[in-house]
């Protein structure tokens, strides 16, 4: 006879065992160190870290090796660890002029001051799959050559919008008078219409999959955008603090990022001549996929502001912010594994109803 | 994790502070949605954080806690939101809901009748209760500001002229004390009537979508209808296969390859409660109790 279903919590915990079994899978191979993860898997680490909103290369690697390489898991377990953390105070803003680059390009511009700083990149790689790497263990990278990819960058590289700004074809953005602090997204929510800090900050968290799609649509005419990189640089710069009680700033560390500078046509309005319009991507360490995802879309999320027509789902607010987030997309979308008997009763009754009353066929009752 | 590595009930005093701000908000403005700064929990979106927040921002170490999922104690997702309350506070937790302070549920109410005293959480998916209509929060927004609801009666009007009556079961909309519409969270229809003057505190909590919104203690809560076609909630033909009970919202289970079903109470306390009642009043016979069930199979 049917019983009421008991031993939820015997399940659970043998499917914790199941699981941890599944990571760690055959016991003879060696197990695969955090540091290995940190050192051998950067991109990975790298998109766990953007996502997870938390620079911490290390707690990314153990994420990503405890989500059994699920990136979404691992950027799940980041954040839900970084919710518990206190906020200690505001940095300085980034100055990514002053960045030590390891690589620094630009579309619009064969030389510029700084130069085109190739770096490492799988861009220029043939997609061949590499068989000597099944060859585990041997081969060691050959030591760099003296001269590499680019010439060795100045302590400043000015950024290709500021040289575009000396001529007056770029908008500037200027700071807003009194500097308001902007609203920090991991502590009040997203209201709309949401400001350029909020759309930003709420794109820099985004699934890099679903940024990709939405600026991969404004390429094919869903919004129409005429962009081009202005630059994209990858390297390192220091993260300043100027505590209340200091009259200078004290440097807690260099971050790794990588920004993109998209520059956009714009015909100009009734007050304002024509010029090239910005749109703007970072995020932590090297993701230039998810930078130039983020430009685009971010530019697109500008049409209200510049007087386009909003009519693509990439211009609209609320269809882009309300659902970048891969927290809240794949919670919501998984949940349906949940029971939902009681709704499927109340669902069920209504569907026989309704075929009774249409001719009562194939009714089992 | 322990106790010892994180605060009690999991989040920080501060984050509980702002929490509990946004629920006198939502106490005193009863039916509208209160944003929040929700949180990523240790649990995903979906899956009952808002309620979890909403619990955690006000159990205390004196609580007896609940947890319902689809009226069962006993479903995986009660369990483990059960165990995190367990694990992250110690307080004591409890099947019975008339022995608990705190209930923290998703999709139903409970069939026996709360009391004072009492708060029950509601896990809420999607607080806004016309969200398939209108999917741009900044219109909703206005609508709720200008109590404008006729999109939600044409709606409903839409169903009774396509199929002769109210096609909406579950998250069936309600008009809380006269004011704003509001999205009783997936429970049946069958449940909307019980939220009606309840002496127990409502409150509900919708995670991912970062709202709060409370329904205080015997407040009027009225199900949406019309003149010539009131509210009705379901009824069955047959009482529950384990307790006999009439009166309880029943689950159906199919018990063998050729579809045979029984219906039981999808309140796991009630049933139990019930069953144990009938066999302390009747002598136990157990071997005509399981004949009587096995009668009700076949």
């Amino acid at each position: 006879m049917y019983v009421a279903v008991k031993g939820g919590e015997a399940a659970i915990l043998a499917s914790y065992r199941l699981l941890a079994e599944q990571r760690r899978g055959d016991t003879g191979t060696p197990e695969l160190s955090v540091r290995q993860i940190r050192e051998q898997l950067k991109l990975a680490v790298d998109r766990v870290m953007t996502e997870g909103s938390v620079y911490d290369p290390e707690l990314a690697a153990l994420a990503i090796k405890q989500a059994s390489g699920d990136m979404v898991e691992a950027i799940f377990l980041l954040r839900a660890y970084r919710a518990t953390l206190p906020r200690l105070g505001d940095s300085v803003a980034l100055d990514t002029a002053r960045m030590a680059l390891d690589r620094r390009i630009s579309a619009t511009f064969k030389d510029l001051p700084g130069g085109q700083v190739l770096g490492a990149t799988h861009d220029y790689t043939q997609r061949l799959l590499d068989f000597a790497l099944l060859a585990e263990g041997r081969q060691q990278a050959a030591p760099a050559p003296a001269a590499d990819a680019g010439t060795p960058p100045a302590s400043v590289t000015p950024r290709v919008v500021d040289l575009l700004n000396q001529e007056g074809l770029i908008e500037t953005r200027p700071v807003p008078p009194g500097d308001p602090a902007p609203v920090d997204l991991t502590r009040a929510p997203l209201r709309f219409p949401a400001d350029r800090a909020t759309r930003l900050q709420n794109l820099a968290r985004g699934d890099e999959g679903f940024l990709l799609a939405m600026a991969y649509s404004t390429q094919r005419g869903y919004a129409h955008s005429h962009p081009f990189v202005g630059e994209i640089r990858f390297g390192s710069v220091e993260l300043e603090l100027a505590p209340e009680e200091l009259d200078f700033t004290i440097s807690i560390g260099d971050l790794e990022i990588t920004e993109c500078e998209m520059v956009n046509q714009f015909a100009g309005s009734k007050s304002e001549p024509p010029q090239f319009t910005r749109g703007y991507g970072l995020a932590f360490g090297h993701c230039e996929r998810k930078a130039m995802a983020m430009s685009l879309v971010d530019r697109a999320l500008r049409a209200d502001e510049l007087g386009e027509p909003v009519e693509a789902p990439a211009q609209m607010q609320e269809f882009v912010l309300s659902h970048s987030d891969s927290l809240e997309a794949s919670g919501f979308v998984q949940h349906l594994k949940l029971p939902h008997y009681v709704d499927f009763q109340s669902e069920l009754e209504l569907v026989r109803k309704m075929r009774a009353a249409a001719g009562g066929a194939g009714d089992h009752e | 994790m322990t106790t010892t590595e994180y605060n009690f009930a999991y989040l920080d005093e501060r984050t509980k502070r702002m929490i509990r701000r946004a629920i006198l908000k939502a106490v005193a403005i009863p039916g509208y949605q209160v944003p929040f700064g929700s949180r990523e929990m240790p649990l995903p979106y979906g899956w009952g954080t808002g309620g979890i927040q909403v619990t955690a921002a006000v159990i205390g170490p004196r609580d007896v806690l609940k947890v319902i999922d689809q009226g069962s104690d006993d479903t995986v997702n009660a369990v483990n939101i059960r165990r995190f309350f367990e694990r992250t506070t110690g307080v004591d937790t409890t099947t019975r809901t008339a022995e608990a302070t705190l209930i923290q549920t998703r999709h139903r109410i409970p069939e026996a009748s709360l009391a004072e005293g009492q708060v029950l959480v509601y896990q809420v998916p999607v607080p806004e209760p016309m969200q398939r209509l209108e999917p741009r929060e900044t219109a909703t927004r206005t609508l709720h500001a200008l109590a404008e609801y006729g999109l939600m009666h044409v709606k409903l009007y839409e169903d009774i002229a396509r199929y002769g009556h109210i096609a909406t079961t579950y998250d069936y909309p309600v008009l809380v004390n006269g004011r704003y519409v509001m999205s009783p969270s997936p429970i049946p229809k069958f449940d909307n009537p019980k939220m009606h003057m309840n002496p127990a505190l409502q409150l509900f909590g919708a995670g991912r979508e970062k709202r709060i919104y409370a329904v205080p203690p015997y407040t009027p809560v009225e199900s949406l209808s019309f003149e010539d076609h009131p509210f009705e909630i379901q009824r069955w033909d047959t009482p529950c296969a384990l307790c006999g009970a009439t009166d309880s919202f029943l689950d159906e289970v199919i018990t063998d390859d050729q579809g045979t079903r029984m219906h039981v109470c999808s309140d796991s306390d009630y049933c139990q409660s019930r069953q144990q009642a009938d066999s302390v009043a009747a002598a136990p016979d157990p071997a005509t109790d399981a004949a009587a069930v096995d009668g009700v199979l076949a």
